[in-house]
């Protein structure tokens, strides 16, 4: 530890801390553009010039090395000076088009100039342009405002795990850029907005959309996948603008994925549901929310009765809520109906014989103190984008990342060990390892350990001697292993081996509530996917399209069979419109409350951040109200906080799982030929929101996806 | 055709003909090396010497090479790195190109002995791109004492092991500046690092570096053979031995002159011919451009050492010594070197960046007749807003010469900005200035 | 995309690094494309950018950076004159004058016949030696006096004239 003084102020700190660290461990600010708590030092902007005792230059805050007994001073004339020196020099060629530039109200640039800057112009030249760079659909620039900071350049490099942006020419002609005809593809590219500190880089949909102070800020939750990423949506007159990060250092620091930040266009899309419908005769008409919640209940109840016990399934996406899916839950129980919400996993065993509940058996933050990581079946940069930035991080610090799987992707994390393996080479491969580790193989098994083994005794030995290196050692099951239809004999091999190493096994579930669905039992003893293609005589669908199946035409045309479909949705798509006759607008996540368990099994709440779009009306209040009208008895709930605690009473918590699956009954022998591929991870068709953002969809990435058609963006919003 | 005036050390008896390694060793070398190997001396021992003998670096800074060496961390396992910065680009400096191409493997045989008492056992040679042909011999030179075992696993039968190779600029001025030769070796932009952490800790790939410039590592052979007392004796106190002075500009006889520490600007000059066309000394950059500009008649009274030249309040830096007569016109040379910096200002931090551009486009201004009457003022203040805020010391190496060119020139430029032009007359300038090659 | 001789000469430029520092031959290998090329296009940076496993920007960075690398296509014959101070009070100024006149175009321009790219250079450690110029880069030319800058010329030409046939 170290003592100094700042402003006259005592302060204790850490070997290695900057000046800027002890600056801000005591309030104090120091101004300064390139300087990010979470980035690489720089001290290339030299706006945190301070003056430090016997030292006869000031220097950058933020890379001076904090020493015993130093002494510093922020705001006297030598630091002052320093500080407005360069703040004229950062002026002299930026342009002043602050009236119209989209980071007014919240650019560093403009609010230090006012305390700082020189109300005289001194100089007395052209002004430099820079020529402004094409980075995608999602990302505009404004290269004359470039104070050149390279923020946004060690962002891509450092957190985003390749560097996409370079500063290129030198002295007065560096220009940021990326490589000549190409654009920016990291999934997490949208942080370089929030971090340019002047208007150079700002977000294409929200271009002209608004002015800052215009916003309204609520705090929400993300929906798009498990990671739970704390979000600050920001909206003017009921209409959401923009959504920026909360930041909330245990899960998703100061970052938001793409998809997380962009996904709201998709909110004001314009094939959004506002009323209620019903189909008759095969013609849609708007009804009164009575009217379709009767004809609801008595076409369900109807099917019911008619095509006997196992007639109905009630469908879930994993996004849904909490509250919404206990109520589900209870919905079923009315009807007699299976309750499932998942949409992609062809294997229900895995889940049946563990019983308990799949999750990250950790949290998000012990991902960087594992120094031992083996990736079986995984796609962590589509899965969950802040999962692969722990990942990087703790790749330097000297993790051992291994990955098993059937993709080219680059993970963009630096040292990771890939080997290519299908599906059935997978299995084959797992089952050689395991007895090689001494396993005592089940019956199943003995079909594969007959085929040649993909990777050898040596290959074995190298990763064994990799993991056991490891104090902390963790086995990731991804979502193309737990999506396939031999889920449960990874799952099963990868327990085994876990043992034999010592290493913890951990889930990396599909949807932003999977765990909280597990948890609240919305778990039949099929899959949701099994459920959607087995031509169930009714289905009730709750934040659902045939395009979030694995199989959406199988579903689709399983769908079109049924004798009803009713569907609870923001939206009333052509797909939904053909496979539905019953249309129960329901509010996204922007306009209820609800809860959310993340991946880590933490529970977050969140509040409607604007009013329910015309007739819509909450999720969990429509499923109360059809339970209420099969059972007679109306349910008691005033506010969705009493669902929430009906749903995880005291101690939910000891139902996540600790282990895998030990036992796989009844399996009969296994041969790889039998075996099929893994499914891809898609980024950006995960779900009904992020489908119909119409940046989302005009990326690389989306375009290369197999996908739904995307409604444009509403008109006038 | 030898830019090679004087030489009385380093390049002593050597040319274009006489560079090989047969050559050098008949001049004894290696010999100092042989005898560090087979004697075993001790690491200190060598330190001592090199401390004992005052030799300063000779690549701008003057910082004294005995104590740098001993900065090393010399028994920190790993890898360490020695590195010679032959990347000669601070305009007016032409000495490394000679040393390299008439003596180089008394550059190798230095950094040998440098990597033995640090503790290193790599090196690399970051030579100047423009001078791509002397790269190429040095690569030759390099063989050369491969395959004479001065280079390589178990040197001269000592256990000793130095590995040691050539490292090519490509056009940046920039990479003259240690750190930033280091990034550039690294194989990224020449961008200057921030110190500390310096290279003695944090260096070459993150390892202990040591960087020194050519002549100073040249000079190392030969302070240890005569020894460090003696070395220091060739010159003055505190600034020992012999130094090679590259003089440029307005003089007759252009060229190297290796010559003792402390010897009279006025000698100097003589051995140069004196100003070209007997016409007079008007000023002298003692030092490289980013040496203050020090008036003809107080150079005359300094002696060639760090501390005099110090004290006419200029610096030694390099050695390079340009000479201009009364033709010049201050304003245009100024606008020159200002060009240069903001030409070659890396681009990384803000007050180089914004600032050399600024400063040039001024001065253009005022020689192009668009001064006015605030702009001398506001180039003082726009160039002690650059000064010791910056990186690295290229924001002092632009500002210095804008600095000490108004203060002892003032006149001139204020007549620029009142009279729209120049009080030297153009032809005269012209001529002064014209193609000269000594016959 | 490049010779196989321009491949081995960057793995013998890869070889003088530590292991895994082979963006430390960054330099050279764009160098040796450039020899071989003549200039530096997107996809020669890209390929070395491939060869040397390193982000192409990073290359492009690199490519930007240092004054010789040509980002666009030059004259078969590159003449950087140094005009910095100490050789423009040598005559440096006057050489590049002289050459603009010779070959009727301007710094930064090539001549109609494709021959000549003249280029103003900064300080090339050499100032003892004004006026003086790289031809291509590589070959340094001292004491160019008009009567030697006309002699290269003439035999730059030559050379051209012979090699086309
Ligand atoms: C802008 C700038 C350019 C420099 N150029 C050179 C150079 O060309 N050659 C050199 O040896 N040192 C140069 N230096 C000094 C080096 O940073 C460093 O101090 C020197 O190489 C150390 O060697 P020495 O102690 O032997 O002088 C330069 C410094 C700066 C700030
Ligand atoms: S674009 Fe923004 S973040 Fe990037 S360097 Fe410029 S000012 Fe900084
Ligand atoms: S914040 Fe310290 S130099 Fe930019």
């Amino acid at each position: 530890m170290l003592t100094l003084e700042i402003d006259g102020k005592p302060v204790e700190v850490e070997d290695g801390a900057t000046v800027m660290d002890a600056a801000n461990k005591l309030g104090i600010y120091i101004p300064h553009f390139c300087y990010h708590k979470k980035l690489s030092i720089a001290a290339n902007c030299r706006m945190c010039l301070v003056e430090v005792e016997r030292a006869p230059k000031p220097l950058p805050a933020c890379a001076t090395p904090a020493t015993n007994g130093m002494k510093v001073r922020t705001h006297s004339r030598k630091a002052i000076t320093a500080q407005k020196g360069v703040m004229e020099f950062l002026l002299i060629n930026h342009p002043l088009d602050c009236p119209i530039c989209d980071q007014g109200g919240e650019c560093q640039l403009q609010d230090l100039a006012v305390g700082y800057g020189q109300s005289a112009h001194r100089f007395a030249e052209a002004k430099r342009v820079v020529a402004d760079k094409d980075l995608g659909p999602l990302i505009d620039t404004f290269m004359t405002r470039c104070i050149n900071c390279t923020r946004c350049v060690r962002f891509l490099a450092e957190i985003g795990g390749f560097q996409e942006l370079g500063q290129a020419f030198r002295g007065e002609h560096a220009e940021i850029l990326p490589f000549l005809g190409q654009t920016v593809h990291s999934e997490i590219s949208g942080n370089v907005i929030d971090l340019c500190p002047v208007g150079a880089l700002t977000s294409k949909p929200f271009l002209y959309r608004a002015r800052t102070w215009e916003l309204t800020r609520r705090r929400s939750i993300s929906p798009h996948d498990a990671w739970g990423s704390n979000l600050i949506v920001q909206s003017k007159h009921d209409t959401v603008k923009r959504v920026l990060p909360l930041e909330f250092e245990a899960i998703n620091e100061c970052w938001l994925s793409d998809r997380d930040r962009f996904a709201y266009e998709g909110l004001n899309a314009s094939d959004r549901l506002t009323r209620p419908m019903v189909k008759t005769d095969g013609r849609w008409v708007e009804v009164a929310w009575q009217t379709a919640l009767e004809v609801a209940a008595n076409r369900l109840a109807s099917v019911a009765e008619e095509n006997g016990d196992d007639a109905l399934a009630f469908l879930a996406h994993p996004m849904s809520t909490v509250e919404e899916l206990y109520l589900l839950k209870a919905l079923g129980a009315a009807f007699g109906a299976a309750v499932d919400t998942r949409i992609r996993q062809r294997d229900a065993r895995a889940d049946l014989a563990r019983g308990k509940v799949a999750w990250l058996n950790g949290s998000i933050t012990e991902i960087v103190e594992s120094d031992g990581h083996w990736f079986l079946g995984a796609d962590v940069r589509r899965e969950l984008p802040l999962m692969a930035v722990r990942l990087r991080a703790a790749a330097k610090a000297g993790a051992r990342i291994v990955r098993w799987d059937d993709s080219d992707d680059d993970w963009r994390i630096p040292g990771v060990d890939p080997h290519k393996l299908t599906a059935p080479a997978m299995l084959v491969a797992l089952v050689h390892f395991a007895k090689h580790l001494g396993v005592t193989l089940p019956d199943w098994a003995v079909g594969l350990v007959q085929q040649p083994s993909p990777l050898s005794a040596a290959e074995f030995d190298a990763l064994s001697a990799a993991l056991r290196g490891a104090q902390k050692r963790r086995i990731w099951l991804g979502r193309p292993l737990r999506a396939h239809p031999n889920a449960a004999e990874f799952e099963w091999l990868a327990e085994a081996i876990a043992g034999a190493l010592g290493a913890k096994l951990g889930w990396l579930v599909d949807g932003a509530n999977a765990v909280g669905a597990a948890v609240v039992g919305a778990q039949a003893t099929q899959t949701a996917h099994q459920l959607a293609s087995a031509g169930k005589a009714g289905y009730l669908l709750v934040n659902l399209e045939p395009e979030d199946f694995a199989a959406p035409d199988a579903v689709a045309d399983s769908f079109a069979r049924a004798r009803t479909v009713v569907a609870l949705t923001p939206y009333a798509s052509e797909s939904l419109k053909a496979a539905a006759d019953v249309l129960l607008p329901i509010a996204p996540f922007t306009e209820t409350s609800g809860t959310l368990v993340n991946i880590e099994g933490r529970l977050q709440s969140f509040t409607a951040v604007v009013r329910p779009r015309e007739m819509t009306r909450p999720g969990w209040k429509v499923l109360a109200a059809l339970t209420a009208m099969r059972t007679g008895r109306s349910v008691a709930y005033t506010a969705s906080d009493a669902v929430r605690d009906a749903a995880l009473p005291q101690g939910w918590r000891t139902q996540l799982a600790q282990h895998g699956l030990t036992a796989i009954a009844p399996a009969p022998t296994l041969h790889a030929s039998a075996i099929p591929a893994f499914d891809r991870v898609t980024l950006y068709q995960g779900d009904m929101i992020v489908r119909r953002s119409a940046s989302l969809q005009a990326t690389d990435d989306a375009k290369a996806e197999r996908g739904a058609t995307i409604p444009s963006e509403e008109a006038a919003a | 055709m030898s830019t090679l005036k004087l030489g009385q050390m380093i390049l002593k008896d050597c040319d274009e003909s006489r560079w090989r390694l047969a050559d050098y060793e008949a001049r004894g070398g290696y010999q100092v090396l042989r005898r560090i190997l087979t004697e075993n001396w001790s690491q200190e021992r060598v330190i001592e010497e090199v401390k004992t003998s005052a030799l300063r670096g000779r690549g701008g800074a003057g910082f004294p090479t005995g104590l740098k060496w001993s900065f090393m961390p010399r028994q920190f396992p790993g890898e360490k790195y020695v590195v010679c910065n032959s990347d000669e680009g601070e305009p007016g400096t032409f000495k490394d190109r000679d040393i390299l191409r008439y003596n180089p493997h008394s550059v190798i045989e230095g950094m040998i002995i440098a990597g033995y008492a640090m503790g290193a056992s790599c090196g690399y040679n970051y030579i100047h791109g423009e001078i791509f042909e002397v790269y190429e011999r040095f690569e030759e030179a390099l063989e050369e004492a491969r395959r004479a075992g001065y280079l390589g696993e178990n040197i001269l039968g000592s256990g000793f092991h130095f590995e040691l190779y050539a490292h090519h600029g490509y056009g940046a001025y920039i990479c003259g500046e240690e750190t930033a030769l280091l990034e550039s070796i690294e194989g990224k932009k020449g961008q200057p690092r921030f110190k500390p952490p310096f290279p003695a800790s944090y260096g070459l790939y993150g390892k202990p570096t040591t960087i020194n410039n050519t002549e100073t590592f040249a000079s190392v052979p030969f302070l240890l053979a005569m020894g460090g007392e003696q070395f220091l004796h060739l010159g003055k106190p505190n600034n020992g031995g012999m130094k090679i002075f590259s003089v440029s500009g307005h003089v007759n006889r252009p060229g190297n002159y290796e010559i003792p520490m402390g010897t009279p600007f006025s000698e100097l000059l003589e051995l140069a011919g004196g100003v070209r066309g007997g016409r007079k000394l008007k000023a002298v950059i003692p030092g490289g451009s980013s040496a203050p500009v020090v008036p003809g008649d107080v150079m005359m009274e300094c002696t060639m050492d760090y501390d005099s030249i110090a004290q006419a309040g200029s610096m030694l830096g390099s050695g390079a010594v340009i000479v201009m007569d009364e033709t010049t016109c201050m304003v245009k040379a100024l606008e020159r070197l200002s060009y240069f910096y903001y030409e070659e200002s890396c681009g990384q931090c803000t007050p180089c960046r914004e600032g050399t551009g600024w400063l040039y486009r001024i001065v253009h201004r005022i020689e192009h007749g668009q001064g006015r009457v605030e702009d001398l003022e506001l180039l003082e203040s726009a160039t002690s807003n650059i000064m010791g805020r910056t990186i690295c010391a290229l924001g002092d190496a632009a500002s210095m010469p804008v600095q000490s060119f108004i203060k002892h020139f003032r006149d001139e430029f204020l007549y620029h900005i009142e009279h729209k032009r120049c009080l030297v007359p153009p032809e005269v300038q012209w001529a002064g200035s014209d193609i000269y090659v000594e016959a | 995309m490049l010779s196989p001789e321009a491949l081995a000469r960057i793995d013998r430029e890869i070889a003088k690094y530590p292991a895994g520092q082979k963006q430390s031959a960054v330099m050279a290998a764009l160098r040796i494309a450039q020899e071989e090329k003549g200039w530096l296009s997107e996809e020669t940076i890209a390929f070395v950018a491939d060869y040397l496993e390193m982000p192409p920007v990073a290359v492009y960075e690199v490519a930007t950076f240092y004054n010789m690398y040509d980002l666009a296509p030059v004259g078969k014959y590159k003449l950087t004159v140094c005009t910095n101070l100490p050789c423009a009070l040598s005559g440096g100024y006057h050489a590049a004058e002289h050459l603009k006149e010779r070959l009727g175009i301007d710094f930064n321009e090539t001549t109609p016949d494709g021959l000549f790219t003249l280029k103003e250079g900064e300080c090339m450690g050499a100032c003892g030696d004004a006026p003086v110029l790289l031809v291509n880069n590589h070959r340094m030319c001292c004491r160019m006096t008009r009567e030697r800058l006309d002699a290269l010329l003439e035999t730059l030409k030559r050379q051209a004239t012979e090699n086309t046939q």
